[in-house]
């Protein structure tokens, strides 16, 4: 036995590289694996391939739209409300303006505010949810989580239509407004989350040992909870995209001539039923967007939850 | 004194689980220990056995300071251990360590197994070098040092375990818990674990304290052995003493209820006595000795009166009436 | 045994059961052949992963399927292939034919019922003429099974729910429900090891004479050794998806031939002390690149060349004990003389 012991430990010497090679291994058969689960449901591949396409065409909007210049203070009454065509392939407004190029820049937009209220809810409600949750039953989990449950009691809408309209309405105050409402329900699931993880063995090993409460939020907890995170961050992206076109729609969004698609649907209704393309075209470009957010965070679910330990 | 690495005194640990009702706020309590002394010495395997519901992973989480004592004392080398509530400070905590029972949750499985060894060389011994730290580690515990790369989910359950001891012996501490640490593998596995641990308590003059359920494993391993029944010690002895004259008729229930795998175990085995009986909750202890419910010997005595633990032989000692002098009974009844 | 030997209760010939999983194929079982006799007490040892569990699973045809396929093999419940029984067909066997004790009976009670709600249905579907009583009827009938298992008080027990009884009451009430229905075969899968030693002794003896006294065979997969010692007549030890050794109870104690059973029964810590053995050496091979040959040779002491070539068979080494080891084969001489050249 002992000198079996000694020849392995001469075995192979622990370089730099060699570190690496296994590492680089590792990751190689997690991303295979994972991809195998999620290429199984053709759903997700559609979600994802749907995400990807309204990505690459809000970064390249102003290449990739027909009439980049649309997106800008324009009119143009000699072309208005124009019924599809090849040179307008999505027709055009009252004001003469292109209906697919409008609906290119309006990504732009639904992204833009999907990654800035996550971008900032994100970070606060884990925070708050991991302090709360490891500190279960104490003075502090109280107050965090009457002060989320004060926050999901007040109507989402309603909490944003008061602030949108107190203040001036536009997109960074309808930002503002849809992150208020939001970080409670990542407090919410990051609690639950941590109630339960720190039960385990592995919590109170490090508590025992010494470690910092930093530590054990951050270094111990935290990474195993990326998964439900993901997951529900990309559901919420079709979600706000969702509250922000409502927002648009109302009118307490983003304000004209800058192409918000909300904005497109409310303005366009008036033209309903005869000139359906204004309003149904960019109500049809959220729907694409918010179902290939959805379909992408099922798939992401599913991949995950093999995984779980 | 300094003989004595750990001295529980009359310890205590009674959980609130509830109130009797919204008027009557008496609080429900489960007595998970009460009232328990033992002395642990050095370099010795004090094996700690008990069923589920004894109380013995409480002892356990006490001495590692996860759970708060409601009574008595604890001492570690004549210090108490509680004298900071649960703070306890980092000299105090680098001497005594635990390994868990279920290495698949003591070991976090989003962190290797480098990280996982690192964090106890961070806390408690800054400014080495962390990265052959780590390998002498592993080749404390004879394992590869490429190991250090890889998630717990890929090693077995057996390695993990092993990492986990590595883990515990990384402060170089000199009392070490060990909470079942085989009972979660294989029986195959289950050797070269107990060798690993006997070898390193060799090594490195260490003092254990092993809670466990199995006496047939305690007989390989344990110096002393204490038994444990619903939050209290019934029986201590030597652990060659132990086996060939045990006492308590819990002890001898348990005993003769381990299924063996042959006829010479057969032959050490007290006689069979037909074990009986539901273990009474905690929450509703029985009056008396809390084991007369199930004891084949019962007195009328044991239904009323507590008894007291009591040396039998040299070094052992059981909480039984069958050892105790006659209680003189009054007119009044049983004194209660 | 003649050939005019009745058919057995039940006979498990040459299983295989695969499972697709994304790196590939896993060979989990691989020819597994054994049989029960009526009225006979089979044990099923083996360590975590060896497939006693996946074997259990086959018989009663609960296998998820996908991902499992059963790619060949024949279960012969008396004397009919299961494998090709319709759904409905495997309804009527499950119950009056084949019925489950399992490990955790925590999980197998249902926590919103009663133990009465929950014994019901069972009396009612044990027998055809059970099917027309009321209510009243079926609840008398329904304290029997809990007189069996000699729980105190099976009246009140009939009303309280599942929470409210210890583990081992728990156990004893599914003991009791499997064998309502007076099957032909009990499967019982770890039934003590989820319980404390005490309540195990007693949980697994009840089992012991509650079987003899109904004549129901039992499969016991246990594990555990000793617990196979002290209840069954014969028993299998597989390993890695193969049954390597088969014996009377008293004879394998006494006498284990296969590398693996003797380095197993080392390896269990004795009352008799004496320090603790090693152990079996390396770790269950994966189960998608099987070793070649014997599926042990990768940790056995006594390997020899033959062993990485073939699997073997089970050699006879006397009447009744056969052991899948190629020392035991007429052979043997040889092969080992091959080892030393």
């Amino acid at each position: 036995m002992a000198k079996q012991g000694k020849v392995e430990k001469l075995a192979p010497p622990i370089t730099r590289q060699y570190v690496r090679e296994l590492q680089r291994q590792n990751r190689m058969e997690n991303l295979g694996r994972g991809w195998y689960k999620f290429s199984r449901n053709p759903l997700s591949i559609l979600g994802a391939a749907m995400v990807l396409l309204v990505t690459l065409l809000a970064i390249f909007a102003p290449w990739v739209a027909p009439h980049p210049d649309h997106a800008e203070p324009f009119t143009d009454f000699g072309h208005a409300h124009l019924p599809p065509s090849l040179e307008y392939p999505f027709g055009t407004d009252e004001i003469g303006r292109d209906i697919l190029s409008r609906v290119i820049f309006g990504f732009r937009l639904s992204l833009w505010m999907g990654v800035v209220v996550l971008a900032l809810v994100v970070p606060v409600g884990v925070l708050l949810g991991l302090i709360a949750g490891y500190a279960q039953g104490t003075r502090v989990d109280t107050i965090i989580m009457r002060l989320t449950d004060v926050f999901l009691a007040v109507p989402p809408l309603i909490l944003a239509l008061a602030i949108a309209s107190v203040l001036k309405p536009n997109l960074t105050n309808s930002m503002v407004a849809v992150s208020l409402m939001w970080w409670p329900w990542y407090t919410r699931l990051v609690y639950g989350l941590a109630s339960t993880l720190r039960n385990e063995f592995f919590v109170s090993s490090a508590e025992t040992m010494g470690a910092s409460t930093a530590h054990i939020l951050f270094r111990e907890l935290l990474p195993n909870m990326i998964s439900p995170i993901f997951t529900k961050m990309s559901l919420d992206m079709g979600w706000v995209i969702i509250i922000g076109s409502m927002l648009s729609f109302v009118g307490l969004g983003v304000q004209e001539p800058t192409p918000a698609l909300g904005t497109m649907v409310a303005k366009g209704a008036r033209f309903l039923p005869d000139q359906w393309w204004v309003s149904i075209f960019p109500a049809l470009a959220i729907v694409a967007v918010v179902l290939g957010f959805n379909l992408l965070g099922d798939g992401l679910r599913d991949l995950f939850a093999g995984e779980e330990v | 004194m300094d003989d004595e690495v750990l001295i529980a005194q009359d310890l205590k640990k009674h959980f609130v689980i509830g109130y009797e009702s919204l008027m009557n706020r008496r609080p429900i309590t489960v007595k998970a220990v009460d009232g328990v002394s033992f002395r642990v010495r050095r370099g010795e395997t004090l094996g700690l056995v008990g069923e589920s519901g004894s109380g013995k992973s409480t002892i356990a989480y006490m001495t590692v300071g996860m759970v708060q004592p409601s009574g008595g004392t604890l001492l570690f080398r004549g210090q108490d251990l509680f004298a900071n509530g649960l703070k306890r400070a980092l000299p105090l905590r680098k001497e005594i360590q635990i390994v868990f029972q279920d290495p698949g949750s003591s070991l976090n499985p989003r962190r290797t197994i480098q990280q996982i060894l690192e964090l106890p060389l961070r806390i408690h011994a800054p400014g080495k070098d962390l990265g052959q730290e780590v390998v002498r580690l592993l080749d404390l515990v004879d394992l590869p040092p490429e190991y250090m790369h890889k998630y717990p989910q890929m090693l077995s359950g057996g390695e993990k375990q092993i990492v986990a001891i590595a883990r515990a012996l990384a402060t170089n501490p000199s009392l070490v818990i060990l909470d079942e640490p085989t009972s979660a593998l294989d029986v195959s596995v289950q050797g070269k674990i107990i060798n690993l641990l006997i070898r390193l308590q060799r090594e490195f003059d260490l003092t254990y304290l092993f809670i466990t359920h199995d006496l047939s494993l305690m007989r390989n391993v344990a110096s002393r052995v204490a038994i444990m029944y619903l939050g209290r010690i019934c029986e201590v002895a030597d652990a060659a003493e132990f086996f060939q004259f045990p006492q308590h008729p819990y002890t001898q229930m348990l005993l003769s209820s381990i299924p063996v795998v042959s006829e010479a175990e057969e032959a050490v085995k007290p006689k069979k006595i037909i074990s009986t009986g539901e273990i009474p909750s905690p929450v509703n202890l029985p009056k008396g000795c809390s084991f007369h419910t199930r004891c084949p010997q019962v007195m009328d005595i044991c239904k009323h009166v507590d008894p007291i633990l009591v040396g039998t032989s040299a070094g052992h000692t059981a909480r039984c009436h069958l050892f105790e002098q006659p209680v003189e009974v009054t007119a009044q009844g049983w004194p209660t | 045994m003649s050939l005019s030997a009745p058919p057995r209760l039940l006979e498990v010939k040459d299983l295989s059961v695969h499972f697709k999983v994304y790196s590939g194929v896993l060979k989990v079982l691989d020819g597994v052949t054994f049989s029960v006799d009526a009225g006979e007490k089979v044990g099923l040892v083996g360590e975590t992963g060896c497939g006693k569990t996946t074997t259990m699973k086959a018989i009663l045809r609960i296998l998820p399927i996908p991902p499992a396929v059963v790619p060949r093999g024949e279960i012969l419940f008396q004397g009919e292939d299961l494998l090709r029984m319709r759904p409905d067909q495997m309804r009527q066997v499950r119950g009056p034919g084949i019925s489950m004790v399992f490990q955790d009976p925590t999980a197998s009670l249902n926590p919103v019922f009663t133990i009465g709600e929950q014994l019901g249905p069972v009396i009612r579907y044990s027998a055809p003429e059970n099917r027309g009583l009321s209510r009243r009827q079926i609840r008398q009938k329904a304290l029997i099974p809990l007189q069996d298992v000699a729980l105190a008080d099976p009246e009140r027990l009939l009303d309280a729910y599942p929470i409210q009884l210890s583990g081992g009451m728990r156990q004893r009430v599914c003991i009791g429900m499997a064998l309502a229905t007076n099957p032909e075969l009990l499967i019982a899968d770890e039934p003590g090891t989820s319980l404390d030693v005490t309540i195990q002794d007693q949980v697994i003896r009840l089992l012991g004479e509650l079987v003899e006294r109904k004549r129901t065979s039992v499969i016991l997969i246990t594990h555990s050794l000793g617990v196979v010692r002290e209840m069954t007549d014969r028993v299998y030890v597989m390993y890695a998806g193969n049954m390597v050794e088969v014996a009377p109870t008293r004879r394998l104690f006494a006498n284990p031939l296969h590398p693996y059973t003797r380095g197993l029964m080392e390896a269990v810590p004795k009352l008799t002390g004496g320090g603790m053995a090693m152990g079996i050496p390396g770790r269950l091979p994966s189960y998608q690149h099987p070793p070649s040959g014997c599926r042990f040779h990768t940790r056995c002491p006594h390997v020899m060349p033959v062993c990485r070539r073939e699997k073997p068979p089970f050699f006879q080494a006397e009447a009744g004990h056969q052991a899948a080891c190629f020392l035991y084969s007429p052979e043997a001489e040889r092969h080992r003389n091959e080892a030393q050249a």
